[in-house]
């Protein structure tokens, strides 16, 4: 297979602070504005952002502080692909976590939407996890092509 | 942003109570907001809840969870509860959690 060539790519480590979860939505929109999205397009890439960060920080580390890994990547094609990763706790069962609706922690009011959120929001995504080491999320998503008017 | 010193905008009026959310609705925001429309709830019992989300830009699963979770209190205190005006993002949310299967939304133009 062909491989695209990349047009840009960034790499971004915060503490799990939750204040860095808008953070982090703003420097996936400021990344992906360059190749000039939809607002639908940038607002679904923002949200899925939002539930990987907020992963990481409230079930990935939860009481504890550690970083959280964000790179990102497009490519000449306009697929962008995010990977948010942290070295938390990890995932005992990825599949069952996946489910709608399943969550570990309803006493903080979680829904268990986050995963069914980013699959439906991306056109991609996979988890990887090992437990006591962390956990991995990478999504992509192909930006339409809009013509621009040059000046 | 949205902190704990903002106050929350509400309109009471004959026992409808409507809290106009503001900004971006994530797990950051969404501890103090929801504390702040419990408090509101319990002072003013009113007969029915309304949330109106016609300020809110961004809202992610975090306030999915704050909106079912004022439901369920809301209804333990007999009071009806009601959304409105969420924009398109927050609609494909609310949607994919089949939330109007429990809570009216309602989308009245006028507002904008
Ligand atoms: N980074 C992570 N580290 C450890 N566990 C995780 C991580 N991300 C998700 N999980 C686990 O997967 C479950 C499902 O995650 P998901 O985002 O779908 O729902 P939630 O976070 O529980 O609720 P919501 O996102 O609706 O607030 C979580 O409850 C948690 O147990
Ligand atoms: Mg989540």
């Amino acid at each position: 297979m062909e491989r695209q060539e990349i047009c840009n790519e960034m790499r971004l480590c915060f503490p799990s602070y939750s204040a860095n979860e808008g953070f982090a939505r703003a420097c996936a929109a400021a990344f992906c504005a360059q190749s000039n999205p939809t607002f639908d397009e940038l607002s679904d890439i923002k949200c899925a952002v939002s539930e990987a960060v907020t992963n990481a920080i409230v079930h990935g580390y939860r009481s504890t502080v550690g970083d959280v890994y964000m790179t990102m990547r497009m490519t000449e094609d306009r697929v962008v692909r995010i990977e948010i990763r942290d070295k938390g706790c990890g995932i005992e069962d990825v599949q069952k976590a996946l489910q709608p609706l399943y969550t570990t922690d309803p006493a903080n009011e979680r829904s268990g939407m986050g995963f069914t959120v980013i699959e439906n929001f991306m056109d991609s995504m996979r988890v990887v996890s090992t437990p006591g080491k962390g956990t991995k999320v990478i999504m992509t998503k192909k930006l339409t092509v809009i013509p621009r008017i040059r000046g | 942003m949205r902190t704990l010193e903002t106050p929350l905008k509400c309109l009471s009026e004959e026992g409808v109570l409507t809290v106009f959310l503001e900004g971006d609705i994530d797990h950051h925001t969404a501890q103090s907001v929801r504390a702040r429309i419990d408090t509101k709830m319990f002072i003013k019992r009113p007969s029915e809840l309304i949330l109106d989300l016609s300020g809110v830009h961004f809202m992610d699963s975090s306030g999915l969870g704050l909106i079912l979770g004022r439901f369920t209190k809301a209804t333990e205190l007999g009071i009806a509860f009601k959304v409105a005006n969420p924009n398109e993002q927050i609609r494909k949310i609310l949607d994919l959690a089949g939330t109007e299967r429990l809570i009216k939304i309602e989308t009245n133009r006028e507002v904008y």
